[in-house]
């Protein structure tokens, strides 16, 4: 029977043939948790009292969301991630290391065809590389680590098709803020999501992320693409061969199949507080703003530093605005300093914190204050999201954040770039 | 099992961040005192509110966003028996199953705020005595079941030295 790229994935994963609605075991090839996750994992691990931990070589701890830590409670938990790593000599990656995504993608630890999860929901990541990528809990986690498998529903699957060209000035976290808005927040749950077209060829890993990045924000369960020579590129780099990826049959059964035309698409902006609350930036340009930030997991690499380079370069910030900038990894700041870009954005009036996942999750790194309006890469707007539930958050391309970042409102950044 | 207790009412979208916000997961261990700040961006000291044994009771999509745990985790550590929504967001559905916190998923637009109610998960129908109708409730999985009545997934994987699945 014709299958879909995620049937194919988690079939090869049970050892037996699947189809969308079954339910089966399933073989994980890698797992990861992260410093809001990892005391949960390691405390149901306790619990089960495992001997021996089945995927140890397949796991790495990453230290990203609160890092350096910021009060006694987060210390004592990054403590307890560093004593548990030691003790059963498992990977850890701590403070500077970069986002957990990031930093897991440029281990070269997902490949094509692979079934990765994840304790944190963007784990969706990865799925630009053509692998089965997905966000589980701590005790979902922590059996996965003990035991290699975890139960899988084998989801139906959403195909989406990109046709077109992208105008100047508007970036793959446009596509999916647009497609986002016109899916809604639930207008893929438990689906698979498979994003093709000339589109998403055109696009370079790094603005692939992106869009994979933020299948979650529909509900989906993945964000698979097919990987083309891009990929088996961006895959030697970092020292892996890859000769084959798993494809979706042609007359694989899909849920539905939807397609958008970029051509004409304009920069897009998701409005407080949730994220399919999506509208043109245009329709928004002069609305003040108090705080920008560019980085994490969806925004915080290369491409994105190289796009508010140019638009930061020799230029100041409004002065009524606090910019802050979060390399996605270590690897990306070495790079970013290495180019020039750190000076850039120092020079302009921003601030570029530890790698990680910055002021995202209100933890620390600029809450901002009551009634305050942030403009941000993330993928996230949540209410209370940033730490602050009175502030107002909207989410956006690194151009139109960093061209916000100059005039102090938001701004279209079409003619910034 | 049969569980009895008031309707506290929420919208569609209730996210992980207004279940238990991120400035409180992150520095928070224990279960308890995170009960103490479960939803408390949407309704101020909603804990207090809660009788042992109440519902949530919400429309769609309960629980997106993100993959943290401590949400059915201070849910259930505030009292709160079940959650009943149209639907749930995946990895929340999953996390409640492995914590043990019941989702009764079912037609939730006729409740109304502190209806009693009264769920025979087993028989799969919920009452709501306030309104005097009764609501079907859509049935889970069997595994699921054998997962939430073992008390949670660790509790599960102990009990039968692995998954009991597809038996």
């Amino acid at each position: 029977m014709s299958k879909t790229v995620a049937e194919k994935i988690l079939s090869k994963h049970a050892g037996k043939d699947l189809t969308a609605g079954d339910y089966a075991l399933c073989k994980v090839d890698f797992c990861m948790s992260q410093d809001g996750t990892s005391g949960l994992v390691i405390d149901a691990l306790n619990k089960l009292g495992a001997k021996k931990l089945v995927a140890k070589n397949k796991f790495c701890m990453v230290i990203d969301h609160s890092a350096p830590a910021p009060n006694i409670g987060v210390s004592a938990i990054h403590d307890k991630m560093r004593k548990f790593a030691k003790k059963n000599k498992l990977k850890l990656h701590d403070i500077g290391c970069g986002v957990c995504h990031q930093v897991v993608l440029e281990s070269g630890n997902v490949l094509p065809g692979n079934l990765v999860v994840g304790a944190d929901s963007h784990t969706c990541t990865y799925g630009a590389l053509g692998a089965l990528t997905t966000g589980f809990g701590s005790t979902d986690l922590a059996i996965a680590l003990a035991s290699g498998k975890n139960w899988f529903k084998v989801p139906e699957t959403v195909k989406i098709i990109l046709d077109g060209k992208l105008p100047k000035g508007v970036y793959s976290k446009d596509i999916i803020l647009d497609i986002i808005g016109d899916l809604g927040a639930d207008g893929c749950t438990y689906m698979a999501v498979e994003f093709t077209g000339n589109v998403i060829k055109a696009l370079s890993v790094d603005a692939r992320f992106t869009i994979s990045n933020m299948a979650i924000e529909m509900g989906a369960k993945c964000g698979i693409m097919y990987p083309d020579e891009k990929v088996l590129n961006w895959l030697k780099a970092r020292g892996k061969r890859i000769k084959t990826t798993v494809l979706p049959d042609k007359n694989a059964k899909y849920a539905s199949i939807k397609r958008y035309n970029v051509s004409k698409l304009l920069p897009k902006i998701a409005k407080p507080h949730t994220v399919d609350n999506v509208t043109d930036v245009t329709k928004l340009a002069g609305k003040k703003i108090n705080q920008a930030f560019i980085g994490t997991c969806t925004n915080g690499r290369m491409e994105d530093f190289k796009i508010t380079a140019k638009i930061l370069k020799g230029k100041s910030i409004s002065k009524d605005v606090r910019m802050i900038i979060a390399p996605a990894s270590k690897d990306i700041f070495t790079k970013a300093i290495a180019r020039g870009f750190i000076e850039i954005f120092v020079k302009a009036g921003a601030n570029v914190v530890t790698p990680g996942c910055g002021p995202c999750v209100g933890t620390h790194n600029g809450v901002p204050a009551d009634g305050e309006n942030v403009i941000s890469t993330a993928n996230r707007n949540f209410k209370g999201r940033m730490g602050n539930p009175k502030a107002f958050i909207y989410l956006a391309s690194p151009a139109t954040v960093a061209a916000s970042a100059l005039t102090g409102k938001i701004t279209d950044p079409r003619r910034y770039v | 099992m049969k569980l009895q207790g008031k309707a506290h009412k929420f919208g569609s979208d209730v996210n992980t961040d207004y279940i238990i916000s991120g400035r409180y997961k992150f520095k928070i261990q224990d279960p308890r005192e995170l009960a103490k700040h479960v939803m408390e961006d949407l309704v101020p000291d909603f804990y207090k509110k809660v009788t042992k044994g109440d519902f949530i009771v919400a429309g769609n999509n309960f629980g997106c966003g993100s993959s943290r745990e401590q949400a059915p985790l201070a849910i259930k550590y505030a009292g709160i028996s079940a959650v009943l929504a149209k639907s749930f967001a995946r990895i929340f559905f999953r996390n409640a199953i492995n914590t043990g916190l019941m989702l009764l998923e079912c037609n939730t637009d006729g409740i109304s705020k502190y209806d009693v109610l009264e769920a025979d998960v087993g028989k799969g129908i919920l009452y709501n005595k306030t309104k005097k109708k009764e609501i079907k409730i859509k049935p889970l999985p069997d595994f699921m079941l054998k997962i939430l009545n073992d008390g949670g997934l660790v509790e599960h994987f102990k009990k039968h030295g692995g998954f009991k699945f597809g038996s």
